[in-house]
């Protein structure tokens, strides 16, 4: 059983594990992905971690052609754009994530509803290392 | 279920400027605000000691950040001569001086104060758009930003969230757009106040003197469509669909209501005044809505007893335009789905039966983000007192009048009430 606190700290170590992980109400039942600490719901703070099959579909996105720094390092420009996503999981919660294996030039040809399974991108190293959610079509 | 909402007595806006909304590399946050507050003073009708002024509620956002300074209430106060009298700063993101309106209606509405400053200010454009883009980025949720979500991506995720469910395209965002332009085309303190019409003749006409190809865009949504013309920010968010980068400063004079005659025979009377938090993206249970805006409507119908159909005029949040759409179904003006279709059959220009964002809105009239909310007072106050000038909407008996300012996004909303007796 982990033990790990339900914080973002946590989650995020989970992506680098390439584990997508929520939390659920031990009273209500509610999911939570990413974790909530406390159930919104019925405000118990009784909560466990459960993992994700990481299956979904795209809900909403965009593709990104004025570009953050972070994603201009990437490689990321006006002619090249990258896609970010809505995706909502099969048990339910919905996430935000890159979805890969689109043509960000072409996002008319994007569709929402795509079934999507998840993906882990490894960026960085050292103290800078870290694990963006990605999604891509299955 | 939501408390009917009160004040413990009334409160009444009798004075209202702004400075130019723009990109300024020659003026600074203090001459923006002296801009709007010399301006707020010459709109009281029968005048007002500023030594009267019982305090100061000032909306900033980035200051901090992109002029390396964040203590603006004292900063400000001090420009104006309240020194020792109170100033304090609200932050709400975009909406931020929304929340100093509100904190100014509450003081009043306490008994504590009987005459209030509320106002903003930003100061934007000496930096990078990259830097801006950043500094803006200090409002959005940390999972979307790590998802490579960007202000123009989440309005854009929106759109096309919105479009899958009700049926809407780009061309409806774009009806959105030429309205915008050609109510800011009248407001000489409007960024852009141009229509599209007259920036795609000055287009032709450069090329014309360069000697280069002359593009020959039959119309305003054949220029649109142009990707030269209008490159893609974020799918579907082109660059006509996004609010620019500003410097302003507004300001708005507040007083109890009992004293509203020693200023003007035509005050303002704030009759329903609202605000509500939102959640992110991935949290919302419906992405084509904005559960904070319909909490602020909800409170500030229900304070004032009025219905969406009252109100005869409103400045709502338009930083893209798919958000306009969605405020008006939010504030119910329009039917959930309804927004787009509004829209196309003219029902909100100018002359239409629900004028929206007769100033150009943020898109044209610009989005200093901290001064938005009280500059949205200011057209309305305009408007209410038949002083809008070429832009006066023609309705007869125009009497209610409401602004939305959203936070982030969608983090913070407000929705304020005013009402000429």
């Amino acid at each position: 059983m982990e033990d790990r606190p339900f914080s973002d700290i946590s989650y995020e170590q989970f992506l680098k594990e390439e584990r997508l992980m929520g939390s659920t109400c031990k009273e209500c039942g509610a999911l939570y992905v990413p974790p909530r600490p406390v159930c919104i719901k019925c405000h118990s703070s009784e909560m466990e971690w459960v993992e994700s099959g990481g299956r979904g579909k795209l809900a909403a996105f965009t593709s990104i052609a004025v570009c953050p720094p972070h994603m201009i390092e990437e490689g990321y420009n006006r002619s090249c754009p990258y896609v970010s996503g809505v995706v909502e999981l099969e048990e339910g919660p919905r996430v935000v994530a890159r979805i890969e294996g689109v043509d960000g030039t072409k996002p008319e040809t994007i569709k929402i509803g795509t079934p999507l399974q998840s993906q882990f991108l490894h960026r960085g190293a050292g103290e800078h290392a870290t694990t963006v959610l990605a999604f891509r079509p299955s | 279920m939501q408390k009917r909402r009160k004040l413990g007595r009334g409160v009444a806006i009798v004075g209202a400027g702004m400075s130019r909304f723009g990109m300024f590399k020659d003026k600074d946050s203090k001459h923006l605000f002296a801009d709007a507050f010399k301006e707020m003073l010459s709109t009281v009708d029968k005048g007002m000691d500023p030594g009267d002024i019982d305090a100061l509620y000032l909306g900033n956002f980035t200051n901090d950040f992109f002029v390396g300074q964040g203590h603006w209430g004292p900063i400000i106060s001090d420009l104006i001569g309240l020194p020792p009298k109170p100033a304090t700063r609200t932050e709400g993101a975009c909406a931020s001086s929304a929340l100093a309106l509100r904190e100014a209606v509450f003081a009043i509405a306490s008994g504590f104060y009987d005459i209030v400053l509320a106002g903003g200010v930003e100061e934007m454009s000496k930096r990078s758009t990259e830097e801006v883009t950043q500094g803006l980025a200090m409002a959005a949720i940390p999972y979307e930003v790590k998802a490579g979500f960007t202000f123009p991506g989440v309005f854009g995720a929106t759109a096309t969230a919105y479009f899958a469910r009700y049926g809407a395209n780009r061309e409806h965002l774009m009806n959105v757009t030429i309205k915008s332009h050609n109510n800011a085309r009248l407001n000489p303190k409007a960024q852009f106040n141009m229509s599209i019409r007259d920036i795609m003749n000055q287009r032709m006409e450069r090329a014309k003197s360069k000697g280069e190809p002359v593009p020959d865009w039959r119309d305003e949504k054949e220029f649109l469509h142009d990707p030269r013309a209008n490159p893609v920010v974020a799918w579907p968010m082109h660059l006509y669909d996004c609010c620019p980068i500003s410097d302003g400063a507004s300001s708005v004079l507040l007083v109890a209501e009992e004293l509203a005659g020693e200023f003007t025979d035509t005050p303002l009377h704030v009759v329903g005044i609202g605000q509500g938090s939102g959640k992110g993206l991935h949290a919302k249970e419906d992405l084509s809505c904005f559960e904070a805006t319909r909490y602020a409507a909800q409170e500030a119908y229900g304070m004032s007893g009025l219905k969406p159909e009252d109100v005869q005029i409103a400045e709502v949040h338009d930083c893209f335009s798919i958000a306009e759409i969605l405020h008006l179904e939010d504030l119910g003006f329009f039917a959930p789905g309804e927004g787009y279709k509004a829209v196309e059959e003219g029902l909100t220009r100018l002359n239409g039966s629900k004028p929206i964002n007769t100033s150009g809105g943020l898109k044209c009239k610009g989005h200093p983000v901290g001064a938005t909310g009280t500059g949205q007072v200011v057209e309305i106050w305009k408007q209410l007192r038949g002083e809008a000038g070429e832009r006066q909407v023609p309705i007869k008996d125009l009497r209610i009048g409401a602004t939305h300012n959203l936070g982030g996004t969608g983090g913070t909303c407000t929705f304020t009430i005013l009402e000429r007796r």
